[in-house]
């Protein structure tokens, strides 16, 4: 008999975060976007990537991945601002941002919606977008995909697309589906589709013309190991279900 | 013959200020921000400011004030609420102009100009619509190869305002928490540097309150220093204090609506520090 796995979306969110890890060894995940992808990256070091680097969300390298909204107890590094900094040109460093904006090449805005002179909305600036894109190996976390963010044109270039010269754009995880950049022209292409999301669903989501192959595979569902671990390890309080609409 | 005293007051320090001037503002975000001198700048007549800042609610304030003429920065936010109500409306209504760096090119910038270098190469930038909008920022080629690179120029500055744990009466400056930020290079890259602190202690002492490499900032680029016990408030300052997230919520709360924002300046930020700090005593007892 097979064992029935229920799995919340934002599980299956999480897990496709941490699969953006796979493979990465020893470097550090920097997972700036939100609950979702922290968790992903923290569950990767906790099972395939045992390797992994990650913070408790401070200036401190945690010496194992510590749970959500916690401090590290044991230390294993000190990484402050402005080696955070360095290490983006150092290069050992995978990000997962959050775009308010991306394009079908996967440039990302955060800065302004609107003219930059005068912006209709402020936003935060470019921060380390145009370095991260640039250096090191970027994912993307979109919490609520739609057309808004999902867009033909962003306003602003704060994180450079694989027409602009991004080092390394590996994949966009979203509430709907997992999209990355494997087609000949570096444009975006649908993955899979999570569980319970049809290929029509994200299509009307995407404000541009989405690859979408002949076959899209689901994404994967947590295992039963993935689950305990970040139902009773590493985020206990749930707080990955408050960023995942339901 | 003893060493130079540097304590001075905030009066004192505002007071030697012009309008026009260029002012780099230590911490980072919504965290060991010199919040203490900024709210006395924004009580003070000197206005048409260049602000160089990894900025948070100094950012904030300085716009609700009317006292930026240009920013330089790489974001402003106030951290746990990701966006700063003021400095938006200021770029919304086109009341300050920006300079809008990468956070890595800003850095540069700060390094250039405290080891007064031309400028320093970095290939952040390329691509990104940060060219676009400095039209300014030069890109030179690698003497050495092909590489072509950005030119940071130095982001130099008139006078830095810093808040750090510790320091002693000659300008001497310590951090205690996780973090140094950048304010030792913003210290290296003003003309004068004023230090606030949590707590003046004996030059003796500052080995007793922390590890040698917590003595961030010499005397020899500070200008003055002076105690301001929770100056850092509303912002964090560990291990002296968390930030304080019930108040920058009000902070926020009021910065987006002109009636309670115009109460909530009326009821902090119309008096001296000391007004301010007794404002925010009276608050916590009633937000009990």
């Amino acid at each position: 008999m097979t064992e029935t796995i229920t799995a919340t979306r934002a599980e299956v969110c999480a897990v496709a975060c941490a699969e953006l890890f796979r493979g990465d060894g020893e470097i550090v995940a920097a997972a700036v976007a939100g609950f979702v992808p922290m968790l992903g990256s923290r569950l990767a070091r906790a099972t395939f990537e045992p390797d992994l680097l990650t913070t408790d969300g401070g200036p401190v390298l945690s010496a194992g991945p510590v749970p959500l909204g916690r401090s590290a107890t044991e230390i294993e590094g000190w990484l402050p601002f402005r080696d955070h900094l360095w290490l983006v040109l150092n290069g050992r460093r995978h990000v997962i941002m959050g775009p308010s904006q991306i394009d079908a090449h996967g440039n990302t805005n955060i800065s302004c919606i609107g003219d930059w002179d005068r912006p209709a909305r402020q936003l935060l600036g470019a921060r380390g977008g145009p370095g991260n894109t640039l250096l090191n190996p970027t994912s993307y976390w979109v919490p609520k995909h739609s057309a808004r963010v999902f867009t033909e044109k962003v306003d602003f270039v704060s994180g450079v697309g694989t027409d602009r010269g991004a080092h390394d754009l590996r994949a966009v995880v979203s509430n709907l589906a997992v999209l990355d950049f494997e087609t000949p022209d570096g444009r975006m292409r649908l993955r899979s589709v999570h569980p319970g999301v049809t290929v029509d669903e994200v299509v009307a989501a995407t404000g541009f013309e989405l690859a979408v192959p002949d076959e899209v595979p689901e994404t994967r569902l947590p295992t039963a190991e993935e689950l305990r671990i970040m139902r009773d390890v590493l985020d206990p309080k749930g707080l990955r279900e408050r960023e995942v609409p339901s | 013959m003893s060493a130079t005293g540097k304590v001075r007051t905030i009066d004192e320090i505002v007071g030697s200020l012009e309008s026009g001037m260029t002012i780099g503002i230590g911490g980072w975000g919504s965290r060991r921000k010199p919040m203490a001198l900024v709210r006395a700048l924004c009580n003070s007549p000197v206005t048409d400011l260049t602000v160089i800042s990894y900025g948070g609610p100094d950012v904030g304030l300085l716009c609700a004030a009317g006292k930026i003429r240009r920013l330089i920065t790489a974001f402003v936010t106030l951290d746990s609420i990701p966006l700063e109500p003021h400095f938006r409306t200021a770029r919304q209504t086109g009341a300050i102009e920006m300079t809008e760096y990468d956070e890595g090119m800003f850095l540069f910038g700060l390094y250039a100009a405290a080891h007064r270098l031309p400028f320093l190469p970095t290939p952040v930038g390329l691509g990104s619509d940060v060219l676009r909008v400095n039209p300014g920022l030069k890109t030179i080629r690698s003497p050495y190869g092909d590489e072509e690179v950005v030119a940071v120029p130095p982001l130099a500055m008139d006078v830095a305002f810093v808040h750090m744990n510790r320091a002693d009466a000659r300008g001497n400056a310590q951090y205690l928490g996780p973090d140094p930020y950048m304010d030792d290079l913003f210290a290296k890259a003003a003309e004068r540097t004023y230090v606030t602190c949590e707590r003046l202690v004996d030059t003796a002492d500052l080995a007793k309150e922390g590890p040698l490499q917590s003595l961030l900032i010499s005397r020899s680029h500070v200008a003055g220093v002076v105690e301001t016990p929770n100056g850092a408030h509303f912002t964090d300052c560990v291990p002296d204090h968390g930030r304080d997230e019930g108040f920058q919520r009000l902070y926020a709360q009021s910065a987006g609506d002109p009636e309670r924002w115009a109460a909530f300046r009326d009821r902090f930020l119309a008096g001296d520090e000391a007004a301010y700090q007794d404002a925010v005593r009276v608050w916590r007892e009633e937000d009990r």
